[in-house]
């Protein structure tokens, strides 16, 4: 367990970056600090290893202070993963990873030997070992970034940002094969992201941190979205899911209005454009059943007479959407959620 | 082109005093004790300036200050004050080769990705193990260039020990030019120049072989 008990971050020239942090990050859990970008999120995690030195404030790790460890020690045990990954430029892959279990004194066979095998946990086939970084794609240097941390087996890691440096795609692969790793491992994890779609699919617990670092809320996901403390946390728990959750819903029941004369269709009946005063205009694109209700926003939106166009497996027009008709729909659906 | 003294077989015997191998030898002599002790000097500082950030002013003017200072005239005031012999020669060479050293550590420094060396520390490396397991094989590559340029400068410039009674190419500019003979003075420049380039690539070699092919980008 990790423990911060009423720390306070001020950095010189006096801006307060934690503001009186008390909280408890629990063993083999993962805990996720979010929230908007300088809102200490950074700042709090280094004070675990102490890269960072509080103002005032204690943080324990199992009830042992960590100000008073050796911090070369200290930091040893525990894993540490940072932004882009900062792997050393100039070391194969094998020897990056192995970096930790050297410096504890580990001989060289056996730390590699270690090390291949991290690699292969993080999905990572042997022939990259000898690799250098420079030779790696970012989500590769992420997934080094990540055995390295772990090389040493640390009760404890640290992540900062871990999987931001890659594309969304990307980012779900490591999302999914990091969850499949803690539940292996159990590790005591304390990470940091801006994203809270991050945070709530990835932490056990999640800390809500605002503006001048003061704890904004902390809790279970579930809690944070059932039972927001404020309207800043509702906000942000809240902020472009509205949208986003558009994803996961299909068109298909979503009703349409027959079609309109002024819809403009070819000999098969496929959709042309609109008939404007200014002539006629692309429909901006047209809709399946079996697409997003956010393609229909999208459509809805950029549609030059704001109504989105439906068509059949052959696209044939089959229907047409009116943005007020679409509003009405998520309004009801919003009421059943 | 008078290369006559250049081909002369007399003038390439090793046991003639004065012949182009002893004097390409002598040359090298203050051309690796020049570069031994400005090394010794400017290296440290300049990775302690760079590590540290403190005194950058030092590092960066230190650049301009040494270009823009006469070694020949720097020479003629060290024998003013000490005497004829090597060491006037050695501290006016010495003084060439600190500034490109000295900033090229500083850069090779200041330039790493401080993301890297911030893992270093978060992984438990002690300020030692830092500078020598992470940044100065980083640093590396920048070092080299500044040490090959000191490297070339120097022997360029070494030549000026034989205006004080020393030996080197020198010799041959200039006791060609007092007995106004200049297929001796083309020998020397011609042996000068050749003598850079191989030093150059010798150091371009040895570069090769301690950068990190994961920096050079030469992957096997
Ligand atoms: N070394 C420093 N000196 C002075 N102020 C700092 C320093 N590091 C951070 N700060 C300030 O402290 C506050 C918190 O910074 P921190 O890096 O912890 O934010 P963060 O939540 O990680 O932000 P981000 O999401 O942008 O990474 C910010 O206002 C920042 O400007
Ligand atoms: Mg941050």
């Amino acid at each position: 367990m990790i423990t911060f008990d009423d720390v306070v971050k001020v950095y010189p020239g006096g801006s307060t970056a934690v503001d009186h942090l008390s909280l408890e990050l629990p063993t083999g859990k993962m805990t996720v600090f979010v929230g908007p970008s300088g809102c200490g999120k950074t700042t709090s995690l280094r004070m675990i290893n102490r890269m960072i030195e509080p103002t005032a404030g204690r943080i324990l790790i199992d009830g042992k202070d960590v100000a008073g460890q050796d911090e070369a020690l200290l930091r040893r045990g525990i894993g540490y993963v940072i932004q882009h990954a900062g792997l050393f430029p100039h070391r194969t892959v094998l020897d990056n990873v192995a970096t930790v279990p050297l410096l504890l004194g580990k001989n060289r066979k056996e730390a590699r030997a270690a090390a291949l095998d991290l690699l292969d946990r993080v999905g990572l086939a042997p022939e990259f070992a000898s690799r250098y970084p420079a030779q790696l794609s970012g989500g590769q240097q992420q997934r080094v970034g990540v055995a390295r941390a772990l090389a040493a087996d640390p009760p404890v890691m640290l992540m900062d940002e871990p999987f931001s440096a890659v594309d969304p795609v990307v980012r779900e692969g490591l999302h999914r094969e990091f969850l499949r790793l803690q539940k292996d491992l159990g590790k005591t994890i304390a990470m940091v992201t801006h994203d809270i779609d991050e945070a709530i699919k990835l932490g056990d617990v999640v800390v809500i941190l605002r503006q001048g670092g003061k704890l904004a809320q902390v809790g279970t996901p579930q809690e944070l979205l059932d039972h927001p403390a404020d309207e800043f946390v509702a906000e942000f728990v809240g902020r472009d899911r509205g949208l986003r959750s558009l994803s996961f819903d299909t068109a298909a029941a979503l009703p349409v209005k027959p079609l309109p004369d002024d819809l403009v269709l070819d000999d098969a009946g496929r959709p042309e454009g609109w008939r404007t005063a200014d002539g006629v205009r692309s429909t901006a694109g047209t809709f399946l059943t079996s697409d997003s209700l956010r393609l229909v926003t999208d459509l809805a939106i950029m549609s030059p007479v704001g109504i989105a166009v439906r068509v059949d497996a052959e696209g044939k027009a089959d229907g047409v959407v009116p943005h007020h008709d679409l509003v009405d729909h998520l309004a009801a659906r919003r009421g059943q959620k | 082109m008078n290369l006559s003294y250049l081909f002369d077989a007399a003038h390439w015997s090793l046991s003639t005093d004065g012949s182009i191998p002893q004097l390409i030898l002598s040359h090298l002599w203050y051309v690796v004790l020049a570069l031994i002790i400005g090394t010794v000097i400017a290296l440290p500082v300049g990775l302690y300036i760079g590590h540290t950030g403190r005194g950058s002013f030092l590092a960066i003017n230190a650049g301009n200050a040494g270009r823009s200072l006469p070694t020949l005239g720097l020479l003629m005031l060290m024998v003013t004050l000490l005497g004829l012999g090597l060491t006037p020669v050695l501290i006016a060479l010495t003084v060439l080769v600190i500034p490109p050293i000295l900033t090229s550590a500083y850069a090779g420094m200041r330039t790493l990705d401080r993301r890297v060396v911030d893992a270093a520390r978060g992984m438990g490396m002690r300020p030692s193990q830092v500078l020598l397991r992470v940044e100065l094989p980083m640093a590396l590559p920048v070092m080299m260039s500044g040490f090959r340029s000191a490297a070339l400068q120097v022997v360029a410039t070494a030549t000026v020990a034989a205006a004080v009674g020393l030996n080197g190419l020198g010799r041959l500019l200039i006791d060609g030019l007092a007995v106004n003979d200049y297929s001796r003075v083309l020998a020397g420049a011609i042996v000068v120049a050749v003598l850079a380039v191989v030093l150059d690539l010798i150091l371009a070699l040895a570069q090769r072989w301690i950068v990190s092919p994961g920096l050079s980008g030469r992957f096997r």
